[in-house]
């Protein structure tokens, strides 16, 4: 197989005609769900089910019914939150950063990861939520004139992640419901159903593809993508800053912002392709999710994840450098502890198997890649449990040593989350058009003006 | 001709011809115009002679305002309202502040933009429009590029306006009118329905929360806990009392026996320990305020909100009261007199004696002689006389 790099490859293959673009987006909300979408759905469903069963369960007799304990009282919650905002930070970099850097490529997986955000911020939001035992006085983490007479605490980084958390998350859904726009009105124009057109004609507030308005709303976008970069690299930074903060050996790391941020990254886009090589199969998107477009996001995931093994090494270094005993004890203790099985998984997870992107071959087989990002998954879900269990299990006295085990109450939780996040995906699908169809059309072959032969302005 | 003219509509198909329209347009000096596209097409604003968009100033002065919002609630806070020191940090921590600056600085720049230019800028939500529901709407929405002129437009004549759409070569040319009549979706009985089970719903599911729900066990505030609580039965011991007595014998830290216990009229009594200092008289103020003032009133009268029960609270005053020993004052407080319980448990013993004193200080405050005054006169320098 050869590729020509020298050339950028079309951001839409096969050359489809606008109406196509459109056509093929839009039929999965044109037609009923067949009967493998329901086997999905109820598989997905099954797991939300657990999930809000071991949460019911958790809530009527406490939360004593996780692995929680001393000296280990951050634990698979906290982990699961990690993960679940790690995953987010993909479809912000992709809608957003790569706006900015002008990669056309974005259009076709823009969407899906903006969705895929706004879907992991949730399962992200509830974990801290619950990890407080009482979820439901949970707007005592809000600055509010209250009958106390008591303010939060503006200096805790715990607060910093509230806002961060609830901002990154309304951001994020304003981006997409804005990117949404132009596509409710196009849906609005060629549907045949009352209801569905009533729901689109709401949700569309009226667009009507006028350029006085593309204007300003491709200025509204730059904006706005301006803004959610600083914002995405601020939501992780500041979600390290809850361990980085504190003055725990393991945890007080300067290198945690950008090997968090990395991670984030790194685990988002390996979510993001675990999904799409479905995606675009099932709904014959393979014109406008490409292979390139894939083997792009591969490259991604190997840059990253050699990011996240390089902070692996230095933190290694530094804890030697700094001849802190305490830092020392709790970096071999990671490596070769009770716990050296989770940490060697995170290590041949996210820094062994992605090196096989570097050869062309794997980075645009289907099958290698799904295993790879399959592995990254899991292994940045094991670095989050190494990260926050083995800092703590060995505290500074011996006798209060610990071997944190999760318990049923708590996989039970986090299969619920998974159940929660695929399950918004498989009711996206179906009911919002997966691909900007906006986007797509304007960086489809001859869409744009050819100025006559002149020169580009 | 009973119908509205909004405008005239010409249809393109290529990127390279809307420009081409748009400038011609521009050109021949109509403001009221519009090209639709189904995406935003590179050079149109340009073609067009649009100036650039002003969205940012509101972004800017939003996002300062998160900022100043931000940083003077997190000093106002912090500093002013409930100083407290954490962490070491000062009360004005700004690198601790910079954080939840930044957040709320891109919420509120990010909320404003977006709704700004969607009420602002667009005006919408706006579904009435003349150019929905249009044929011309259904193609621009999909694959074409359309070009609209209003008949608002000061230049507006039907027959140049056809002429200039004519010379563009569109593929087609459609005359644009406004509904012919106005309708009001919102009142209709459907919408209205609609609006009221929402708010039947809305306030059922808050009344259910606020009223039930929060009653309900897990909800409680830990209100149900599996705990022995005072007052509370058990039925862990015999006798069913949740509230434990001390072991028969036990002696409280501090107890001294009280050797007149139970009499009425103890002939010999304690003597006074204490001094009237002005401490000690203060003291006493207080406590005869707080235990003694609801049934002997405030100064001693017996003029107390009891009045009028039997037996009425007595006077403090009275020829008897005021020939008690500061002893016998001091055992009917600590023993209780008919009505009267023991205040033993509640008033120490040497608030009781601050008490003594300060009933003594009512006592003569309210008989008073005239050397008192002179007394009186000559500490603080006045000159009063009866």
């Amino acid at each position: 197989m050869h590729i020509d790099y020298s050339q950028e490859a079309p951001a839409v293959a096969g050359r489809l005609t606008l109406s196509q673009i459109e056509e093929l987006v839009a039929r999965p909300l044109d037609t009923k769900p067949d009967r493998k979408y329901f086997i999905a759905l109820s598989i997905s469903g099954s797991l939300l089910l657990l999930g809000a069963i071991c949460l019911g369960i958790s809530f009527y007799y406490g939360i004593g019914l996780w692995g929680n304990n001393q000296p280990v009282g951050w634990a698979v919650p906290i982990v699961n939150f990690v993960f679940w905002v790690g995953i987010g930070h993909a479809g912000t970099l992709i809608s957003a950063i790569l706006f900015l850097l002008r990669q056309k490529w974005r259009t076709g997986i823009a969407r899906f990861a903006e969705a895929m955000t706004i879907f992991a911020v949730i399962c992200a939001g509830i974990f801290p939520v619950i990890h407080t035992g009482r979820p439901w006085l949970a707007g005592y983490l809000l600055p509010y004139p209250n009958q106390h007479s008591l303010w939060v605490n503006f200096t805790s980084p715990l607060l910093w992640d509230v806002f961060a958390v609830s901002t990154y998350f309304t951001v994020s859904l304003v981006f997409w419901y804005i990117g949404l726009i132009p596509d409710f009105a196009t849906l609005r124009d060629r549907t045949t159903s009352k209801v569905k057109k009533t729901i689109y004609s709401i949700f569309s507030l009226g667009w009507r593809h006028s350029s006085r308005h593309w204007q300003h709303y491709e200025k509204a976008y730059m904006l706005l993508a301006g803004f959610a970069t600083p914002l995405v690299l601020s939501v992780h930074t500041i979600v390290s800053f809850d361990f980085a903060v504190s003055i725990l050996p393991g945890w007080h790391t300067t290198i945690f912002p950008p090997y968090f941020v990395a991670g984030a990254i790194f685990s988002g886009f390996a979510m993001v392709v675990t999904v799409l090589v479905f995606v675009r199969k099932i709904f014959n998107l393979e014109n406008i999710i490409t292979l390139d477009h894939l083997e792009k996001m591969n490259k991604v995931i190997l840059a990253t994840g050699m990011m996240v093994g390089y902070a692996y090494g230095m933190e290694f270094f530094i804890a030697w450098y700094s001849g802190v005993q305490a830092e020392q004890f709790v970096f071999i203790n990671r490596a070769f502890g009770p716990y050296a099985w989770a940490y060697w998984i995170m290590v041949s997870c996210n820094v062994i198997f992605p090196q096989l992107f570097w050869f062309r071959k794997f980075r645009r087989s289907i099958p290698v890649m799904f295993v790879i990002v399959i592995l990254v998954n899991v292994g940045m879900w094991f670095e989050r449990f190494v990260i926050t269990v083995t800092s703590l299990h060995r505290d500074f006295l011996p006798s209060s040593w610990g071997y944190y085990k999760p318990t049923f109450f708590d996989m039970g939780i986090l299969l619920g989350s998974f159940g929660l996040f695929f399950t918004l995906v498989i009711l996206f699908t179906k009911s919002l058009p997966v691909v900007s169809i906006s986007e797509v059309k304007a960086v489809a072959d001859g869409a744009q003006p050819t100025h006559r032969g002149g020169h580009h302005e | 001709m009973n119908k509205n003219l909004y405008g005239f509509a010409a249809l393109f198909k290529t990127p390279d011809e809307i420009i081409e329209a748009a400038k011609k347009t521009a050109e021949a000096g109509y403001q009221k115009y519009d090209i639709h596209s189904p995406y935003p097409v590179h050079g149109i604003d340009r073609a067009m002679k649009l100036k650039a968009s002003k969205l940012g100033f509101i972004t800017l002065v939003f996002g300062l305002t998160g900022s100043a919002i931000a940083l003077l609630l997190m000093y106002w806070t912090m500093s002013v309202d409930y100083p407290m020191i954490i962490g070491g940090k000062p009360f004005f921590a700004l690198p601790a502040f910079v954080p939840i600056t930044f957040e709320l600085t891109v919420l509120l720049a990010t909320l404003a933009t977006v709704i700004g230019m969607i009420t602002f800028f667009f005006r919408f939500p706006e579904n009435d429009h003349p150019l929905h529901d249009t044929e011309y709407m259904k193609k621009v929405s999909c694959d074409h590029y359309g070009l609209v002129i209003e008949a608002k437009d000061k230049l507006f004549n039907e027959t140049k306006v056809r002429e200039l759409l004519n010379s563009l070569r569109p593929l087609s040319i459609e005359e644009i009118y406004y509904p012919e009549k106005e309708t009001y979706p919102v009142l209709e009985t459907k919408f209205v329905t609609f609006l009221i089970l929402i708010a039947l719903l809305t306030s059922g599911v808050t009344y259910f929360a606020l009223n039930k729900l929060l009653y309900m066990q897990p909800f409680t505030w830990m209100m149900d806990q599996p705990k022995l609580n005072p007052q509370k039965q058990s039925t862990l011991f015999a006798d069913g009392y949740g509230m434990r007595a001390p072991v028969k014998g036990t002696v409280a830290r501090g107890f001294l026996p009280y050797p007149f216990t139970g009499q009425n009229a103890p002939t010999d009594v304690l003597l006074n320990p204490y001094l009237p200092t002005k401490e000690n008289l203060q003291l006493g103020e207080q406590k005869y305020l707080t235990f003694c003032s609801p049934c002997h009133g405030n100064f001693g009268d017996g003029d107390s909100r009891l009045r009028g029960q039997f037996p009425n609270p007595p006077s403090l005053h009275s020829t008897r009261a005021r020939e008690f020993s500061d002893g016998m004052i001091y055992h009917i407080i600590t023993n209780g007199q008919n009505v009267m319980p023991s205040y033993a448990s509640q008033i120490t013993r040497e608030e009781r004696w601050a008490i003594v004193n300060y009933i003594r200080v009512l006592q003569r405050a309210k008989n008073a002689k005239s050397s008192d005054l002179q007394v009186v006169n000559k500490e603080t320098g006045t000159n009063a006389s009866n």
